[in-house]
């Protein structure tokens, strides 16, 4: 029988470091309630100095703790403090600038050829309903349904298509800036369906983007065989340009994570996905605003401006402001 | 906590962290709950809407509209931006968001993941509630194939190791359960009544037919305290006297629990500062002791 107490190594080794790992949870308790930005300058110099302390207890007490609870604890410290230590701190305007500045329009240039490819696939939709109906009015209503249409089909009289236009039978502009908000929704949802859908490898997306056209034909070819085209544009382009665009953004981010999903190329799938996923909300992200802007223009402005001239002239700004922003900002800076 | 469902990250200092992948129950639980923040929220402002009606008319109600969109697709990416990868209900159920590669969370995922949302729930949903709504005039089987196809978004969480869905795919993230542990007691210390020695001392021969495993669990034994069922701390005094063929007197089944761990830890400890570690009691036996 030995009389002697056993003393403990690692109770010792526990005993020095355990006033700097209270010290340490101390301050990430502060930070994850408060925030760091209520962290004293002598607290925010201490932080990384107790992290990498309590980081090498880990790796010590992982090699010789037979104390579960004391490995445990540490893991859940060091955790903790490595979001608060390598969490990136910054503030919201930070992340709203960079986004505006420079991650949209350079990722709008990255891929432009997938834009292109998604206004390609419109473009076919809008030419084929486009030939079809100015061939046989009648197609028309296999092109748009009849809730889209509201009564504008080959039967309605010009009269009735030229009031459309002109919003001769609606007054109430709270009505209209209602209308335009519910587009708004529909619009954006229907935006980021076209994203989500590019899950799906991307089918869904031309699939989209294809009937979207054919509608937009079917009513220029509706309103051409009337003599209206000079009218429909410019009740449809003031808004449409920055709509339009918007759908193709939409569709170019489905196409990007459709390709991410069946071609990954050189790295791993669940690597591509993630490079692409991110740039690809950040095309969305831009698409729902482009949105936004586009059911302003059509409630507010479009209802109350009958004026075929401003009307072609709002509709060429938004053109040329957009086309600029795009190609135009943040250049120099790397996002 | 089981190897399949820990995930190691990196540190830059080059020493693993782990973290346990959260369970999909807890992860619904999160959801509905979010949810119904969300749409009391929503409702909440719906009522004052049409409260508000007879005074400002059309202008209140586009205000809703838009509001209520900007909650819907802003209420988890604004949460979970603010608070470190938690919205109330995660952190009602300790989970958090982290990024899969052990970086900073960055914006760009936060978003992604919460924009597919739309293709995992309500989609699947509506199409399961009225399938003919979502795809007009298709055949059947085209609405067959379609609900089959958007369930297999909804469920891919089920079908791999670390519950990832199609939003965590896109944005790189990972969803676990937030670290939290606390330091308990140093078992080994002493403590205030030990001055004078403990109440039991043990051999070298008695100390040479455990290993590390059995310490653990001893130690989980006695971490239960005052909750330890007394049959228990009773059951395994006896079975560790029997095996060590302990003979004298005990104090109090508890502190002989207590004693006994103080000295196999020391035992042990002894025994890695000659390089050699003794796993479980096979590892003890094989090595040749009685």
């Amino acid at each position: 029988m030995s009389p002697a107490p056993p003393k403990l190594k690692s109770v010792e080794f526990r005993r020095e470091r355990e006033a700097s790992w209270s010290e340490l949870e101390d301050l990430v308790d502060r930070i994850e309630r408060k925030g760091i930005h209520t962290l004293s300058a002598e607290d925010l110099t201490a932080l990384p100095m107790l992290y990498r302390g309590a980081l090498s207890s880990l790796s010590v007490a992982r090699a010789i703790s037979l104390d579960l609870n004391l490995v445990a604890y540490l893991e859940a410290l060091t955790a903790r403090a490595y979001f608060c230590v390598y969490g990136r701190r910054r503030h919201l305007i930070e992340i709203l600038s960079d986004f505006f500045l420079v991650a949209l329009p350079q990722t709008m240039r990255k891929y432009r050829w997938h834009l292109l490819l998604a206004f390609g696939f419109f473009l076919l939709g809008a030419i084929a309903a486009w030939v079809m109906t100015l061939a046989n009015p009648e197609l028309f209503h296999s092109f748009v349904s009849p809730a889209m249409s509201q009564g504008r089909g080959p039967e309605a009289s010009t009269e009735t298509l030229l009031d459309v236009l002109y919003g001769r039978n609606v007054d109430a502009a709270e009505e209209l800036s209602l209308f335009a908000s519910f587009l708004f929704q529909n619009n954006a949802r229907v935006g980021i369906m076209c994203f989500a859908l590019g899950f799906a490898g991307g089918l869904p997306v031309f699939y989209l983007l294809f009937t979207n056209g054919l509608v937009l034909g079917a009513f220029g070819a509706l309103y051409h065989s009337r003599g209206l085209s000079v009218d429909l544009w410019g009740w449809l382009l003031p808004h449409g340009v920055t709509e339009l665009g918007a759908i193709f953004v939409c569709g170019a981010a489905g196409l990007l994570i459709g390709q991410a999903v069946i071609f990954p190329g050189r790295h791993s799938r669940l690597d591509t996905l993630r490079r692409r996923g991110a740039e690809a909300g950040t095309l969305v992200v831009g698409a729902v605003i482009m949105l936004f802007v586009a059911a302003l223009i059509e409630g507010l402005f479009r209802q109350l401006v009958q004026d075929i001239t401003v009307r072609y002239t709002v509709a060429a700004s938004t053109c040329l402001i957009w086309g600029g922003y795009f190609t135009l900002v943040g250049r120099r800076r790397v996002a | 906590m089981s190897v399949a469902e820990s995930r190691a990250i990196s540190t830059p200092e080059g020493i693993p962290l782990h973290f346990t992948v959260g369970t999909t129950g807890d992860r619904l639980g999160a959801f509905l709950l979010d949810l119904i923040l969300l749409y009391g929220a929503v409702a909440l402002l719906g009522v004052l809407t049409v409260n508000a009606l007879d005074v400002g008319g059309g202008w209140f109600l586009a205000f809703f509209l838009f509001a209520s969109f900007l909650m819907r697709n802003g209420y988890f990416i604004y949460f979970e931006l603010k608070w470190r990868g938690r919205t109330p209900g995660k952190r009602r159920l300790g989970l958090q968001v982290i990024d899969s590669r052990g970086g900073p969370l960055r914006p760009q995922s936060v978003i992604v993941r919460n924009l597919t949302r739309d293709l995992e729930v309500f989609l699947p949903l509506q199409l399961l509630m009225m399938p003919d709504q979502l795809w007009p005039g298709a055949p059947h089987w085209a609405q067959l194939a379609a609900t089959i196809w958007m369930l297999i978004f909804a469920l891919l969480p089920a079908f791999n190791r670390d519950r990832l869905r199609v939003g965590d795919l896109l944005g790189g993230t990972l969803v676990v359960n937030a670290p939290k542990a606390v330091l308990l007691e140093d078992l080994g210390a002493q403590r205030g009544q030990w001055i004078g020695g403990p109440a039991h001392t043990f051999t070298a021969a008695q100390l040479q037919h455990y290993g590390e495993y059995e310490l653990s669990v001893l130690e989980q034994v006695i971490r239960l305290g005052e909750e330890a069922d007394p049959l228990t701390v009773t059951a395994v005094g006896r079975k560790i006297r029997a095996r060590i063929g302990w003979e004298g007197p005990i104090k109090s089944p508890m502190s002989f629990l207590r004693d006994f761990y103080t000295a196999q830890r020391a035992q042990l400890e002894r025994g890695m500062l000659f390089g050699e570690r003794l796993a479980d009691k096979e590892a003890a036996r094989s090595k040749g002791h009685p």
